[in-house]
């Protein structure tokens, strides 16, 4: 299957905004969902959660950030060329969209950490159509790395921007302004964090301290995401769960953290290598050392 | 005939063990046109084939070859034909030692015919021919849906599109072929020669593939019978979630499962450089199960450079996996720990994998299988050094299809439940293979493929 691929724009550095024609997953697709993308007969499936998704256009939207070959390789990719696989929409909807009557009457912070900030928009979209309210804290290290901050703007009910640098709005960490909002007496019933692992992992602590439910979308790693390979393990509230079928929302809480990170990086260093081997090959050198042929 | 019954079997040739231990070309050769013709000779053509009655799918074994050693390999294709569609898949995979040729009577005081190794003959001469003989029946104008593109599937969808039906096979992969792609290795089943090929004919009748979909996701049972128009749909969508030990350490860095270490591997083409998805083997690699996919996995470790063990709670006589493949093993130097088993995977202080704890096992009274259960012996705990454990302790049905379709009912241990016909408890929605049966075998799940074929037909000319 080929999936054209008909806007791109650079959001951050390294960070690219891409709507695919993908007219079945558009169909099927709610917020906190993900798809599987590849680039190229010898691409890796990546999973990357969907930003965006219009049924009548037949479009998703998905925000990359270039962290190795494999989204380089997408992320090369322009307007009129295409994808090769798109599959999904894969895991379980959020929760409030799946007991909508749940969600009534409630208040949401969200918190989105860098390119997590992306799927945290469709979510808040969701909740925004519904007459729900919903906050928004967007995390980055510095000013020029905030994402989606317009769109987020006309759904959320108060937009918050905190940067490690004090370059934009709140000067420090989400969880510092989130202890501040609540120092202020902001009432919320749930937090949604997503973003990097260790930033939800922080998020998780603070909101344990004031007894707040909160909700992660975790990033692991997978291979098919339809449960095949438990790649994704991961344990929650003392037991072994599957990312892509079981999650990839689950109870921040209960999340093992130290354990995700670990086994996020599972691949690092053959990743490391591997872009080592591609960048020395797109510099004209033939490796010798055996190298590129283990 | 008679006369010929003292020649030895015809030996198949194998590549050199050392040499193929190191690359992932296939082990056996396979017969070529003389050896078979040979080995076709040996055949009593019994009255009453006990190998016929053996095969799952009861393909005319004495008729086929029969033809064979006439010269008429074209009949002999045409003859398989008629039970089995994927011929040169089963000719590789099928454990022959249980069924046709275990039954085989020259096997009782000598060695029994090599119908498997005769089969993929036939199998491969009839890819190499595009001989064929397809009969298709004028378009009905009715349309199937086919869950999967396994075994199950793939030998459905050819029967009814012989029938005349319109068929389209929905995969979740971005490859078509389930677990002949995703699964079973290189070195045992060539994909590109052997895999694409049979699923080119199965094409070349008109069924038409879609990759990318995820039924119960992006489409679901529902959407494909109301809004896409099928008239019923068969679900083949096999047994892919793997089990764990649930055993201390089994989430260190370095314990994957079976089905992760194998799609690196045979889908994503880890194993060559110039694709992109990484795997993980370092130096030592210890597999945990006895089963053809346990086998699979050590020989794949083997092959990636590693040295590599098989560890198994019971002795050698249980091991699940077909005979062949555990002689093909040893030669490769695979290790093999017997009455073993892991209680604890160890790591080191950074949450890798460095080894496996075991206990010794000793066997006791046969349980509901028949097999003697294991039993731990007391203080015989020792610690293996690894650095890659693979889990091949087998896998369950997805239930992701039966969560999505109203009417859908499985049993206990998240199979489909369907009748001996491959109907489910949902109107217009037929099941076969792994997904009703467990894991199980390629020719099983293509026999219930064909069945349900079958049933689908009688389902809806009823219905007309």
């Amino acid at each position: 299957m080929n999936y054209p691929i008909l806007e791109k724009r650079l959001l951050a550095e390294n960070i690219w905004s891409m709507t695919v024609e993908a007219p079945r997953v558009a169909r099927s697709a709610r917020p906190g969902q993900f798809v599987i993308v590849r680039a190229g007969e010898t691409g890796e499936r990546i999973p990357l959660t969907v930003a965006d998704y219009d049924a009548e256009r037949g479009s998703v939207t998905i925000v990359i950030q270039t962290i190795g070959v494999s989204t380089r390789k997408i992320c090369t990719l322009e307007v009129g060329e295409a994808l090769t696989d798109f599959a999904g929409p894969l895991g379980h909807p959020s929760e409030f969209v799946l007991h909508p009557d749940a969600a009534e009457g409630r208040r949401y912070l969200f918190i989105a950490g860098g390119v997590g900030t992306a799927p945290v928009y469709p979510q808040v979209k969701w909740l925004h159509e519904h007459g729900v309210r919903a906050d928004v804290i967007i995390g980055a290290k510095t000013r020029d790395m905030l994402i989606y901050t317009d769109e987020m703007r006309a759904v959320a009910d108060t937009l918050h921007i905190a940067t490690d640098d004090g370059s934009a709005g709140f000067h420090g960490l989400v969880t510092q302004l989130l202890e501040q909002l609540v120092a202020q007496g902001e009432h919320y019933d749930e937090v949604v964090a997503i973003g990097p692992m260790i930033m939800m992992k922080f998020v998780a602590a603070t909101t344990r301290k004031y007894g707040l439910k909160t909700t992660v979308s975790l990033n692991a790693l997978m291979v098919d995401g339809t449960g095949m390979c438990g790649a994704c393990r991961v344990t929650v509230g003392g037991r072994t769960r599957f990312t892509c079928v079981d999650g990839p929302e689950f109870d921040a809480h209960e999340v093992d953290f130290d354990e995700a990170m670990r086994r996020q990086a599972m691949y690092r260093s053959e990743e490391q290598r591997r872009a080592a081997i591609e960048a020395e090959r797109a510099a004209g050198h033939v490796c010798r050392i055996g190298l590129s042929n283990r | 005939m008679a006369n010929y019954r003292n020649i030895p079997r015809v030996p198949v040739r194998e590549q050199d063990p050392v040499q193929r231990a190191a690359n992932f070309e296939e082990v056996c050769y396979g017969y070529d046109a003389d050896e078979a013709l040979t080995e076709a000779s040996r055949c009593l053509h019994c009255k009453n084939p006990r190998c016929v009655a053996a095969c799952p799918v009861n393909i005319r074994i004495p008729d086929f070859i029969a033809a064979l050693h006439d010269g008429d390999t074209a009949r002999a294709a045409a003859i398989i034909g008629e039970d089995s569609s994927l011929p040169s898949v089963c000719g590789r995979v099928c454990p022959q030692e249980t069924q046709c040729e275990g039954s085989c009577v020259l096997g009782i005081k000598g060695e029994p015919v090599a119908i498997g190794k005769l089969e993929r003959y036939v199998g491969d001469w009839q890819l190499e021919h595009g001989a064929e003989c397809v009969r298709t029946a004028p378009r009905n104008g009715r349309r199937v849906a086919v869950v999967g593109s396994g075994p199950a599937g793939l030998a459905c969808a050819s029967d009814l599109a012989k029938m005349g039906y319109g068929v389209k096979v929905f995969e979740a992969l971005h490859k078509v072929g389930g677990v002949l792609v995703y699964g079973i290795p290189e070195f045992r089943l060539p994909k590109e020669r052997i895999v694409a090929r049979e699923i080119d004919a199965v094409k070349a009748l008109g069924v038409e593939f879609e990759t990318d979909v995820i039924v119960g996701r992006t489409v679901t049972v529902d959407s494909l019978l109301d809004e896409e128009g099928f008239d019923a749909v068969f679900i083949g969508s096999g047994a892919g979630l793997p089990r764990f030990m649930g055993i201390a350490g089994e989430n260190f860095n370095g314990v994957v499962s079976a089905n992760e270490f194998l799609t690196r591997t045979n889908l994503m083409h880890a194993y060559d450089p110039t694709y992109d998805t990484p795997i993980y083997v370092g130096r030592r690699v210890v597999v945990v199960g006895g089963g053809n996919v346990a086998m699979d996995a050590v020989r794949t470790a083997k092959r990636l450079g590693a040295e590599a063990a098989i560890v198994y709670r019971r002795s050698e006589k249980e091991l699940p996996a077909r005979a062949e493949e555990v002689h093909h093993a040893r030669m490769e130097g695979i290790e093999f720990r017997m009455l073993t088993n892991p209680v604890e995977v160890l790591g080191d202080d950074k949450g890798w994998v460095r080894g496996i704890r075991c206990v010794e096992m000793e066997l006791g009274e046969p349980d509901a299988s028949g097999r003697r259960s294991p039993v731990a012996k007391a203080g015989s705990e020792f610690d293996m050094a690894c650095d890659v454990v693979v889990m091949a302790l087998g896998t369950s049905p997805n239930p992701l299809l039966a969560a999505t379709t109203a009417g859908l009912e499985t049993d206990r241990r998240g199979c489909i439940s369907a009748d001996a016909e491959g109907a489910t408890t949902r109107e217009g929605v037929f099941a076969g293979g792994d997904a009703v049966t467990g894991a199980a075998t390629v020719i099983l799940a293509m026999g219930a493929g064909r069945k349900a074929a079958k049933a689908i037909d009688t389902y809806l000319k009823n219905k007309r």
